[in-house]
């Protein structure tokens, strides 16, 4: 089932004359991991904005569970059906204490306070938060500051959570804690999941590899298959993972090599295999 | 410096007045105010200072923490202290002396008038965590949104304010090691040029308070917030019995304090 669909989507920012989407056609279907690449200004966070309705395209239409984003009288249907999950966590926790924030969402969808309860413990406990419930949210690491923002959105139990960049102001660690979360809720709670990021490492778990550049899907498949794709992604100022890369330039000292081993493991046994 | 800020400041813990309700304290802090401007007599006086003493005992807010809130507000009280002493006419204490009996009494009236007031506050602050504390503003001042005061959006800003403070707090602290790494000084010199140091931090403070201030609108949106109307509240408010049995004592003593009055004690 298609959960969210871009049909010929344009779009300018207000006084600038740049479109930052040129005609986007993307279909994310429900329960799969899709990861969004692209360096910096190729429209990727725009993207990420048309999907609950925080921007609404010039041209084209936008589709979440068939709901059109600029219907204004159904805006509240968009976003608690996709939860977003922004850059900076300091500027998406709005209380003092864990919990109470984890109980915003439901608190302003009117959810009755035995089953907000409920609901915030739950969230909690996905995002492995539970112990840091009545804790300040300023004294948490900004790995586990983004888990609450992370729980703050499960607990309005949207199907799809859009990330975008979450990590680019964490750590390595906090990284680390963000991208299993975020890979636990696909795999075990069945979630839609997009990730935006122009760290080429966090797409390796996903199910399919969006890359953008200028406003405009440019490659779209497995990570696999698009990684191995190594001179479009340099030309997109893109690196491909090391794996990949070693791979590639084996090849070009004449191994016939497949492009598709990601995982450091299977990228040894393939050599190890070759040149036995 | 900055971490000697106390506004918003909460000391977590489980006493009796921890417990209590944040609209008992509120009501009870008005009632306080009201009996502390009823005070005329040293008999009253010394009544609130009991009540203050034994609500301070009760809460185990430390004298020292108390104080410590006073401190910025010293000038203050010493100026009202002073021009109450020299200000009021009556018997000089020696003949020819400006300095009257009826002034130091005033003064020291007044000067225990603002210290109990600010003392009753900072134990409103100290035992009520910010969020109770708007939640509970929110509650009694419902009855206003009748006459259509936007009561909500005034609380919520508060708590967001509160929510804000430790960050950009956080954030100063940041530019100003960010100057000083650059040479700025901020220590030394005359006042003017103190308060001309602070510029350069100001301002990338409000540039980036305005960035935050947009991306957290957003990222409200975004969780569904379109203001008060239809919102539930997970952490419902209940009145206990301790409550009403805190209400009651206040009001005792509000009485307390004005039958004195009236007996011109």
């Amino acid at each position: 089932m298609t959960v969210i669909q871009f049909e010929q989507v344009h779009f300018t920012y207000p006084g600038e004359e740049h479109e930052s989407l040129c005609g986007v056609d993307l279909q994310i279907e429900a329960g799969t991991f899709v990861a969004v690449l692209g360096h910096n200004g190729s429209g990727k966070s725009t993207l990420a904005k048309h999907m609950n309705a925080i921007l609404t395209p010039t041209e084209g239409r936008v589709l979440v569970r068939g709901v059109d984003t600029a219907d204004e009288e159904r805006l509240l249907d968009v976003r608690r059906s996709v939860g977003m999950v922004f850059q900076n966590p300091d500027n998406q926790i709005v209380a003092n204490v864990v919990e109470d924030d984890v109980a915003f969402a439901p608190e302003n969808l009117g959810v009755a306070p035995e089953e907000i309860r409920r609901r915030v413990d739950e969230a909690l406990e996905t995002v492995g938060m539970s112990e840091f419930k009545q804790h300040a949210p300023h004294l948490l690491s900004g790995g586990q500051k983004q888990r609450v923002a992370i729980a703050g959105v499960l607990a309005m139990q949207p199907e799809i959570i859009v990330l975008d960049e979450p990590t680019a102001m964490l750590d390595p660690q906090g990284r680390r804690e963000v991208i299993s979360t975020v890979t636990r809720l696909c795999r075990e709670k069945g979630m839609t999941v997009v990730l935006i990021t122009h760290h080429m490492d966090e797409c390796i778990g996903a199910d399919r590899l969006v890359v953008m550049s200028n406003g405009r899907i440019v490659a779209d498949g497995a990570p696999a298959e698009v990684f191995s794709r190594v001179e479009l992604m340099e030309q997109e100022g893109l690196t491909v993972p090391e794996t990949t890369r070693l791979l590639y330039d084996l090849n070009a000292e004449g191994l016939a090599l497949p492009l598709t081993a990601l995982e450091i493991d299977a990228c040894a046994e393939l050599i190890a295999e070759k040149i036995r | 410096m900055l971490k000697d800020i106390t506004l918003g400041q909460f000391f977590p813990g489980d006493t009796l007045v921890h417990r209590l309700d944040a609209r008992t304290k509120l009501i009870w802090l008005l009632l306080y105010i009201v009996a502390l401007f009823q005070a005329k007599s040293w008999w009253s006086y010394g009544l609130v200072i009991a009540v203050t003493v034994l609500c301070m005992a009760v809460s185990r807010i430390s004298p020292k923490n108390i104080f410590k809130g006073l401190k910025p507000m010293l000038f203050i009280i010493v100026l009202t202290g002073l021009l109450n002493i020299f200000y009021t006419t009556g018997t000089p204490i020696l003949p020819g002396w400006i300095v009257t009996w009826e002034g130091i009494g005033r003064a020291v009236a007044m000067i225990l008038r603002i210290t109990l007031l600010i003392a009753g506050t900072f134990l409103l602050t100290y035992t009520t965590s910010p969020i109770a504390l708007t939640d509970g503003l929110e509650k009694l001042l419902t009855p206003l949104k009748k006459l259509h005061v936007p009561v909500h959006e005034m609380t919520i800003m508060m708590s967001m304010a509160l929510r804000f403070i430790p960050t950009l707090i956080e954030e100063t602290d940041k530019i100003m090691s960010a100057q000083k790494a650059r040479g700025a000084d901020f220590e030394t010199g005359r006042l003017i040029d103190r308060a001309r140091a602070l510029l350069p931090i100001l301002v990338p403070l409000f540039v980036s308070a305005f960035r935050r201030a947009d991306e957290l609108a957003v990222a409200m949106e975004s969780r569904c917030y379109h203001g008060g109307e239809g919102r539930t509240r997970m952490k419902q408010m209940k009145l206990q019995s301790i409550d009403y049995l805190a209400l009651i004592f206040g009001l005792v003593f509000l009485a307390a304090v004005i039958v004195l009055r009236h007996f011109g004690l």
